[in-house]
């Protein structure tokens, strides 16, 4: 057989030229892969000039196989170089037809939103975190002794009566004035988690009690009968009104900006002496910078320390307090109570997980 | 401010700002500066004609021309005539001069007044009540000059047209300022006045030391026999020991006017402090009370049978008060009574500083009058006006001390006012019973100004300070150097507040400035106890909240307070629950007295208010405390401050309180996702509320696992066909920690939700307890590859996926790396009663590649297991 075929270099030449100029105008893998088999498969031109090298004698042979390889290495760099910008049109056509309007609103997963309050607490802990302090917690409904006697609140002290306190129901017995209750009550400051603390932990004791607390006022646009409080209190050898001045200070630049300072006024309260009022500098109060109420402060008093059994001669602290809701209402420009206590979502909303 | 200058030299150009700014700095702080709310013309009228009119409606009216001088009006001649003014007082008459407001003129309430038709007149103007200028209460009659206490010489003196202003005391704001508790003296312009003084150094005089030394020169006895007021202080019941009176000063002033009226600057000044004038001896008490701070009590002299008696009340006695209430007394309130027929006591003439009876008042007949001026012990007033709700101007003075040598000086105040109006004769031959001890004296180390304050204050200033403000201050023991640093202070005997060294650095801390102390970060010693940072409790209680707003709800919060209505629209059965629940004694809401056992039920009140607002997307949840009463707790103790309580008396305490466990509640409504472009509306039910506590469980790595139960043995308030406990392993078992589940649909409808909302609640006290973070011991990880295999159990319509899952998983032992059920099938082919339960398990060993007969061997463990419980690989 392999004498029928004769060798023609010219031939072959042209067929695979011929082959690659055809590559030129295809469009499709199909296309291309006819093509290959047309000029390079086992019946081409080229493969029947491969079979036909063989009967060449053996001084040709040389001569002819590599002709023949020049050939067959061009057809296949045209192809492959074809094959590929084949594949990249037809891929860009395909990405192309996957395009999306990203604008559109996406809600696989909604995030929901934290209520501003208890992560205006989380907000305050971390603060008091963040110089080494404790966090310390206590019960809502709390003993008279705990709310008020530890604090220098004596049965028939004037203040006692004037703090709108929720009095619970229960197992009567008569309070130290002879008057006859549970001696429990909706605790009407966190001031009592302060007599624990130092009741439990002993000192030197460094902790803020964040919390809610209850009093009989009428919910309005600036009051609410359950709010939220953080108090402070640091007792220890040496500490001095400078150093109540001085978290307090750094408590209004955390909440309110690097602006931000205070002030204390002489004030009274029965758990501390000396007392005084705490005017925060508000830099973005409405209708320009000025000192707002924020909260009242002072030196504990030494009947809060004996009540604990700590010698006041010893150890001295502060304590301060301020509420939450007024923080909020102030940072954040709300007008009205009513939209921190209601739970309408949109509220929430806008704050996301803590703005 | 005028009154202010009576006891202090304020300087003329002090505004009330000025005066509030002054005062906040010691510690008076601003409550509020009223300026008059009338604003002109108003001014002086003389009635010239009144000619009354009966009305159909029985009422008469009176049609007056008022002289009003230079605001008269023309006539059609164009001349000057009187003013036309309808008035229906009675007690208007021709020839009085009252008050007239103009036209322009605008009262209280932004009552304008214009010229208005009435009554077929044309009304040029408004003759004034105290009431409509805001003066008082009295709206029995205009405002007649004539009984307003002007001297005759001043009356005669006022003129038609003569604004009016001034004379009313409508011309002057007031500044309202806040009294704390512990400043019983700055309940006078006295003490306001010493308390400027402080505050910038203006010249301050005691008048009280004055009147004092006056009273001094009288002749005073001892209430015995023989004395001209015998008073006789019994006191049987005293209160901790302290007698209920230890001071009882009286003095008579005989032979006044009765008729006579307080001057116009004291009727003045009384209405500008809010206190109504009424007849003179009683506004000279009230008068004296203000100026000084010593409550008084004006008595009918004649209608006393002496002697007074201070006594205890006798359980059961009544008194009817002169505000008309009637009130039981007790034992121990403290009474002032007198003695008819001889026998002494036995009658109530008030009860001692805090109000007086109907007997024994002064009238307006009255012409011989007994002065009171007392001490008594603030507690019995304290209780006495809790006890009876009376917090009267006296018993607020009272209950917080008053300056034990005042009653003597306020009673010559007085007397020597009252006979200054209405003539008389004030006795030579007072009362007086001084049982009244001297402020003790305070040890007063100086250092300690500066170990609570910071305050380099020298020893001279404190000193300078301590006696400023009225104490006695002697040296007392040196130090070595020679430098005083010990003092022994003895507080005036009007603070009785001041009784420990701290009440002493106080004063001078304010009066130095509290600007003046440094500013200073303590920091927190290495000793000082207990862990450093946030405990697991808190950390975890974040990681809850955030999770619930990751997966898409909302947090919310609401007041703890429940009522009977909100028992029945969770069908929970109020006879079994209230026992259980705490109760307030004084709930704001009448009909939620009670506080909630679960966050649910105060929760759902939020998503209904969202749903009533049109908040369709309203799943929400909340974090916060429960109540739970135990009935059996013990009645906690009352126990005294200011004193360690025993360990025992501590647990005392604790042990009556009720279990306030933190919890967590969501629930899930309405539309979870809207139809839109991606997709369908999906609305939440039961899957919704167990993927969050999945959710909350995988953050917590607390393996919560849920039992379901069926029908009877699920709570009312939840659906008898989806409804789990959700539990921890805590020990060898289960803890139930929370219910998960769907709401019973006839909930749903009272609460007027979408069907299959859903809700869960747990007890994160008892789930972090159940938590014990360890740290986790973690498992090697396989390199070599899994095998995976599909199970299709047919198996009890009863037997729960999780139920089926267990068994496989035990079964599996080792090898089984992960089991997911991917399908659920009820229907033909799997029979009745029967459900197929498909789970896609994948294999993995740690030491080596499964090969078949390893996975054939876990497989046959499989089937068996599983045939155990009933259920059948299906074919």
């Amino acid at each position: 057989m392999a004498e029928d075929i004769q060798f023609d270099a010219q031939a072959v030449e042209n067929a695979v030229r011929e082959g690659i100029e055809k590559l030129k105008t295809v469009k499709t893998l199909d296309e291309l892969k006819a093509l290959r088999s047309e000029y390079a498969g086992g019946s081409s031109v080229m493969a029947q000039a491969s079979k036909a090298i063989g009967a060449l004698a053996a001084e040709r042979k040389k001569e002819a196989g590599k002709v023949v390889g020049k050939l067959r290495a061009d057809f296949g760099r045209a192809f492959a170089e074809h094959e590929s910008q084949i594949k990249e049109a037809l891929e860009k056509a395909a990405l192309a037809a996957e395009t999306v309007d990203m604008t559109q609103p996406v809600k696989r997963q909604p995030l929901g939103a934290r209520h501003p309050l208890p992560k205006l607490l989380e907000d305050v802990e971390d603060f008091f975190v963040s110089m080494g302090w404790q966090i310390a917690e206590g019960p809502e409904v709390e003993t008279e002794w705990h709310d008020f006697d530890a604090l220098n609140f004596g049965p028939d002290h004037p203040a006692r009566q004037m703090q709108d306190t929720f009095y619970i129901k229960g197992n009567q017995a008569k309070d130290s004035a002879g008057f006859v209750g549970s001696n429990m009550v909706m605790r009407t400051h966190t001031s009592p988690v302060q007599a624990r603390s130092l009741l439990s932990r002993g000192v030197p004791l460094y902790i803020a009690c964040p919390g809610r607390v209850f009093r009989t006022d009428e919910l309005d646009a600036t009051h609410t009968p359950v709010f939220h409080q953080c108090e402070a209190l640091a007792v220890d050898k040496g500490l001095t009104m400078a150093d109540l001045k001085g978290v307090l200070d750094k408590l209004a630049v955390a909440m309110f900006g690097p602006d931000a300072k205070t002030r204390l006024r002489p004030s009274y309260f029965p758990f501390t002496e000396p007392s005084a009022e705490l005017d925060l500098w508000f830099p973005d109060k409405k209708g320009g910078p000025g000192w707002i109420e924020w909260g009242g402060c002072g030196m504990v008093n030494p009947n809060v320390l004996r009540s604990a059994g700590i010698d006041p001669e010893v150890y001295s602290g502060f304590a301060f307090g301020v509420g939450m809701e007024r923080t909020l209402l102030l940072r954040h420009d709300i007008n009205d109570m009513h939209d921190l206590v209601e739970g309408d979502v949109r509220f929430s909303q806008q704050f996301a997980m803590g703005e | 401010m005028n009154w202010l200058r009576d006891h202090v030299a304020v300087p003329d150009s002090e505004t009330y700002h000025q005066l509030a700014a002054d005062l906040v700095k010691v510690g008076l702080e601003e409550e509020e500066i009223h300026t008059s709310q009338v604003t002109g013309p108003i001014v002086v009228g003389y009635v010239k004609e009144l000619v009354p009119e009966p009305q159909k409606n029985g009422k008469v009216i009176n049609w007056c021309q008022v002289d009003v001088g230079e605001h008269n009006v023309l006539d059609e001649d164009g001349h000057k005539v009187p003013r036309g003014i309808v008035c229906g007082a009675p007690n208007i008459k021709a020839g009085e001069k009252v008050v007239v407001t103009l036209p322009g003129a605008v009262l209280p309430g932004d009552f304008k007044i214009e010229p208005r038709k009435t009554y077929g007149h044309i009304s040029n103007g408004m003759c004034a009540s105290e009431r409509e200028l805001g003066l008082g209460s009295d709206h029995n009659g205009i405002i007649l000059f004539s009984q307003y206490g002007l001297t005759q010489e001043q009356y005669d003196a006022l003129e038609p047209g003569q604004d009016a202003m001034e004379i009313l005391g409508l011309h002057e704001p007031t500044l309202e300022i806040n009294i704390t508790p512990d400043r019983g003296y700055a309940f006078s312009y006295r003490g306001v006045a010493r308390e400027f003084h402080h505050s910038t150094g203006a010249p301050f005089t005691d008048k009280a030391l004055e009147y004092a030394a006056c009273a001094e020169e009288l002749s005073a006895s001892d209430g015995s026999e023989g004395s001209e007021v015998q008073v006789i202080i019994e006191d049987t019941n005293p209160i901790h020991g302290v007698p209920g009176c230890d001071r009882y000063y009286a003095r008579t002033v005989r032979g006044i006017n009765a008729s006579a009226q307080s001057s116009s600057l004291v009727r003045q000044r009384l209405l500008r402090s809010g206190m109504r004038p009424l007849s003179a001896a009683v506004d000279v008490t009230n008068y004296v009370m203000l100026d000084v701070g010593q409550p008084l009590h004006a008595y009918d002299l004649d209608k006393i049978e002496q002697p007074i008696v201070v006594r205890r009340a006798v359980d059961g006695e009544k008194l009817t008060t002169l505000d008309g209430k009637e009130h039981e007394l007790v034992s121990e309130d403290l009474l002032i009574t007198d003695s008819p027929n001889g026998e002494k006591g036995s009658r109530i003439l008030g009860i001692a500083g805090v109000m007086g009876g109907l007997y024994g008042e002064v009238t307006a007949e009255t012409t011989n009058v007994l002065l009171e001026g007392a001490h008594f012990d603030p507690i019995s007033i304290a209780r006495s006006a809790r006890r009876h709700k009376i917090p009267s101007e006296a018993s607020r003075r009272f209950e917080r001390g008053v300056d034990t040598k005042l009653q003597a000086a306020a009673v010559y105040e007085a007397a020597e006012m009252l006979t200054s109006v209405c003539g008389g004769l004030a006795s030579s031959y007072p009362t007086d019973i001084d049982a009244t001890s001297a402020p003790e004296a305070i040890t007063f180390r100086t250092s300690e100004v500066a170990r609570l304050t910071g305050l380099d204050t020298s020893a001279e200033e404190i000193q300078r300070i301590l006696e400023d403000v009225g104490c006695t201050v002697e040296a007392g023991e040196a130090a070595g150097d020679g430098e005083v640093d010990t003092f022994r202070v003895t507080p005036p005997t009007w603070r009785p507040d001041i009784t420990e060294p701290c009440d002493l650095v106080e004063e001078v801390a304010r009066l130095v400035g509290y600007d003046q102390i440094a500013v200073t970060v303590p920091a927190v010693p290495a000793s000082a106890a207990g862990h450093s940072g946030l405990t697991d409790s808190q950390l975890r209680r974040r990681q809850v909240a955030d999770t619930l707003a990751e997966y898409g709800l909302t947090e919310t919060i609401s007041y703890p307070f429940v009522g009977e209505e909100d028992f029945k629209d969770f069908a929970l059965n109020a006879e079994e629950i209230i026992p259980v629940s705490v109760e307030l004694e004084n709930p704001l809401a009448g009909d939620r007295p009670y506080l909630r056992r679960d966050v649910l039920l105060t929760l759902m009140r939020t998503v209904q208010r969202n749903f009533r607002r049109g908040n369709l997307q309203a799943s929400s949840y909340e974090l916060g405390h429960v109540f739970e009463w135990d009935p059996q707790a013990p009645a906690i103790p009352a126990l005294p401050g200011g004193v360690r309580p025993s360990d025992e008396e501590l647990a005392a305490l604790d042990a009556g309180l009720p279990k306030q466990p933190l919890h967590v509640a969501a629930v899930f409504t309405g539309t979870v996702q809207e139809t839109g472009w991606m997709g369908e509306k999906r609305t939440a039910d039961w899957t919704d509320a167990v993927e969050a506590v999945t959710r909350i469980s995988e953050r917590l790595a607390a393996h919560l696992s849920l039992t379901q139960v069926f029908g009877e043995d699920v709570p009312a308030t939840w659906h008898p066909g989806r409804f789990a406990y959700v539990k921890v392993a805590e020990g060898a078992g289960d803890v139930t920690v929370g219910r998960v589940g769907e709401l019973h649909p006839h909930v749903i409808e009272s609460l007027g939700l979408p069907s299959h909302t859903a809700a869960f609640e747990l007890d994160l006290d008892a789930l972090f307890a159940a938590v014990k973070y360890q740290p986790l011991q973690a498992k090697p990880v396989s390199t070599y590859p899994p095998v995976h295999q599909d199970f299709a159990f047919i198996v009890p319509v009863e037997m729960t996926s999780e139920e089926m899952s267990t068994v496989v998983r035990k079964a599996a032992g080792d090898l089984l790396e992960s089991i997911d059920l991917f399908d659920v099938f009820v229907g033909p082919g799997v029979g009745l009663g029967k459900k197929s339960l498909a789970y896609a398990v994948t294999f993995r060993a740690q030491d080596r590649t499964l090969d078949a007969s390893d996975t054939e061997a876990v497989r046959a463990q499989i089937i068996a297991a599983a045939e155990a419980v009933g259920a059948v690989l299906r074919a």
